[in-house]
């Protein structure tokens, strides 16, 4: 049982090292879109939701995980939007004058 | 359950979208480039789980028309909600993510229930984990939500013994755990008290913090919620959960601490500190009436055009809830327009985030190469003519510098006390989320105070200066 999971532990342990070394040296302007970003990204959980909808065996799990789906929607479409709204305007503000 | 190769490959290349998306966020001229191929990867990752895990036509329908449901109503939050507002629906979108964390691992641990409960250790270790994380930043991301939009529990709500009710809850969660994973068969029950302590506990963990700590929770929260998608992804065998989980749990804890560090606010004294600090410190407006300067928009006008060559902003928390920043924008046109040299000085936590003031200013057309940071500036304001702060107060009370018993004592602040004007424009002597008065209002020979609305005082001083110039 436990050597199937191994390599699952492997792929957690360098993520996880992974996004700590990407994160290092982020100018604060940035600190706020790039929460938001990750935000949108914790939204993958909408993948494992969908994932528990589509093996379900009662209804139940099934109405639990169409729950998830819709909070994961929610998670990522509104993340992703919001944090393009954000950057949206770093790009209006140095090219667009007001005439 | 093992994946299919190809969905295992597509998987993949969807997280390695996540990692080049997040790199490009780094950069504020790749940052929404950045954050487009992130949500490519998601889309991608969304649509190859339909090839590995065939249904019925009910099903799909079922999953279509909720995803749809959930996207109108993210996607017209997202869209609708003024930019002042954006840290709560923040905290909204990561709590929703949490809840469906924590959805997740209970339903994956009521299937294998069923199918006759012979799970190994590690993977009940991780469902637990998830549902207690993902539950904890549900509860905690509403609460942070309510607080910030200002529907209830504003400020510090404290009770007494509340840090030894909330060890003895995540003490007894811990237990629980422990006891679920090493006993034999699981009763149902048990995973049920363990997702309603979670809540209380998200709640209890949340409740006692401030306004201005906030961002810091929520950023906190937002690692946690990655965390409990990288469990569900170990328990439900799904690698790109366990890669994006785990990217935004480890980048969100870095996040998080170089936040704290900006702030002065070490995390330990944000989740801990209130319980202790409430009801310390000297509290404002303690009934002493103190003289004040206070001038009207012509008065301040006059400053501004003829005793200052140059002027540095200072917006504050005030501007972004009276949605000024268009008028500083209009005002520092009009002094531009009259060859006054104009800067911003924006404190790491100006509006409710860092970065959030940035932003707002970026949305009034103000160069990103006129903001400043707080460590780029601070050296300047000494050789300054005027400074015009606008709905701030912690963040330029020399108090922080100079008396070491005070409540904000150490956190880094604006050195606005060093110009040779000082302009304020507030509503009131009120204090701000510290809760302790500020010296500088009371600078009576360099301090000049207009009284108004933030949108309604830069208006006023904007009209001034152009009917005197």
């Amino acid at each position: 049982m436990a050597a199937e999971i191994v390599p699952q532990v492997i792929v957690l342990v360098l993520a996880i090292a992974l996004g700590f070394e990407l994160i290092s040296r982020v100018p604060a302007l940035l600190h706020t879109p790039l929460m938001s970003a990750t935000n949108a990204i914790h939204g993958i959980v909408v993948v494992g939701a969908v994932v528990i909808v589509l093996t379900a065996e009662d209804t139940l799990t099934q109405v639990l995980g169409l729950v998830a789906v819709f909070f994961g929607a929610v998670n990522v479409v509104g993340g992703f939007i919001v944090t393009n709204r954000m950057l949206e305007m770093f790009r209006g503000g140095s090219r667009r004058r007001r005439g | 359950m093992a994946l299919s190769t190809g969905t295992t490959l597509v998987y993949l290349f969807a997280a390695a979208l996540f990692i080049f998306g997040i790199r490009l966020l780094r950069s504020p001229q790749t940052a929404r480039a950045g954050n487009l191929v992130a949500a490519v990867g998601m889309f991608v990752a969304f649509v190859v789980t339909f090839f590995e895990f065939p249904a019925d036509a009910l099903t799909l329908v079922l999953i279509a028309i909720v995803v749809g449901l959930g996207s109108a109503v993210g996607g017209v939050i997202a869209v609708r909600v003024p930019m002042t507002s954006m840290p709560q629906f923040v905290a909204a979108f990561n709590g929703v993510g949490g809840g469906a964390a924590a959805l997740i691992a209970f339903s994956e641990f009521y299937e294998l229930e069923q199918g006759g409960g012979d799970e190994s250790i590690v993977i009940l270790l991780f469902i637990f984990f998830s549902i207690l994380i993902g539950g904890l930043s549900f509860a905690g991301s509403i609460i942070a939500f309510v607080k910030l939009e200002e529907i209830a529990l504003g400020g510090s709500v404290t009770f007494p013994g509340q840090k030894l009710v909330n060890a003895g809850l995540f003490v007894l969660a811990l237990a629980l755990m422990v006891t679920v994973i090493s006993g034999g068969p699981v009763p149902l029950v048990l995973t049920g008290v363990l997702l309603a302590l979670s809540l209380l506990l998200g709640v209890l963990l949340v409740i006692p913090i401030g306004g201005a700590d906030m961002p810091i929770v929520i950023s906190l929260l937002n690692a946690f919620t990655g965390l409990a998608a990288a469990a569900s992804g170990m328990a439900l065998g799904n690698t790109v959960l366990i890669i994006a989980g785990a990217l935004v749990g480890a980048s969100g804890t870095i996040l998080t601490y170089l936040m704290s560090g900006a702030l002065g606010r070490p995390l330990s004294k944000i989740l801990f500190g209130a319980v202790a600090a409430a009801g310390t410190g000297p509290a404002a407006g303690d009934g002493e009436e103190k003289p004040v300067t206070s001038g009207g928009a012509e008065d301040v006008a006059a400053t501004l055009a003829y005793e200052a060559d140059s002027v540095i902003f200072v917006p504050g928390y005030g501007l972004a809830v009276a949605q000024a920043q268009g008028a500083m924008a209009d005002l520092m046109r009009t002094l531009e327009a009259q060859g006054k040299d104009i800067k911003f000085a924006i404190h790491p936590v100006a509006g409710r985030m860092p970065g959030h003031m940035n932003v707002l200013l970026a949305e009034a057309e103000v160069p990103a190469d006129k903001m400043f940071d707080l460590e780029d500036i601070n050296d300047q304001f000494a050789e300054t003519d005027a400074v015009v702060i606008v709905g701030a107060n912690d963040v330029v009370n020399p108090t922080a510098r100079e008396d070491g018993d005070s409540p904000i004592a150490g956190m880094p602040i604006l050195n606005a006390d060093q110009a040779r004007h000082v302009v304020i424009v507030k509503r009131s002597l009120s204090p701000g989320f510290a809760g302790i008065d500020n010296p500088l209002f009371y600078d009576v020979d360099k301090t000049m105070m207009l009284f108004s609305d933030a949108k309604q005082g830069l208006e006023g001083v904007t009209q001034s200066v152009k009917n005197q110039g």
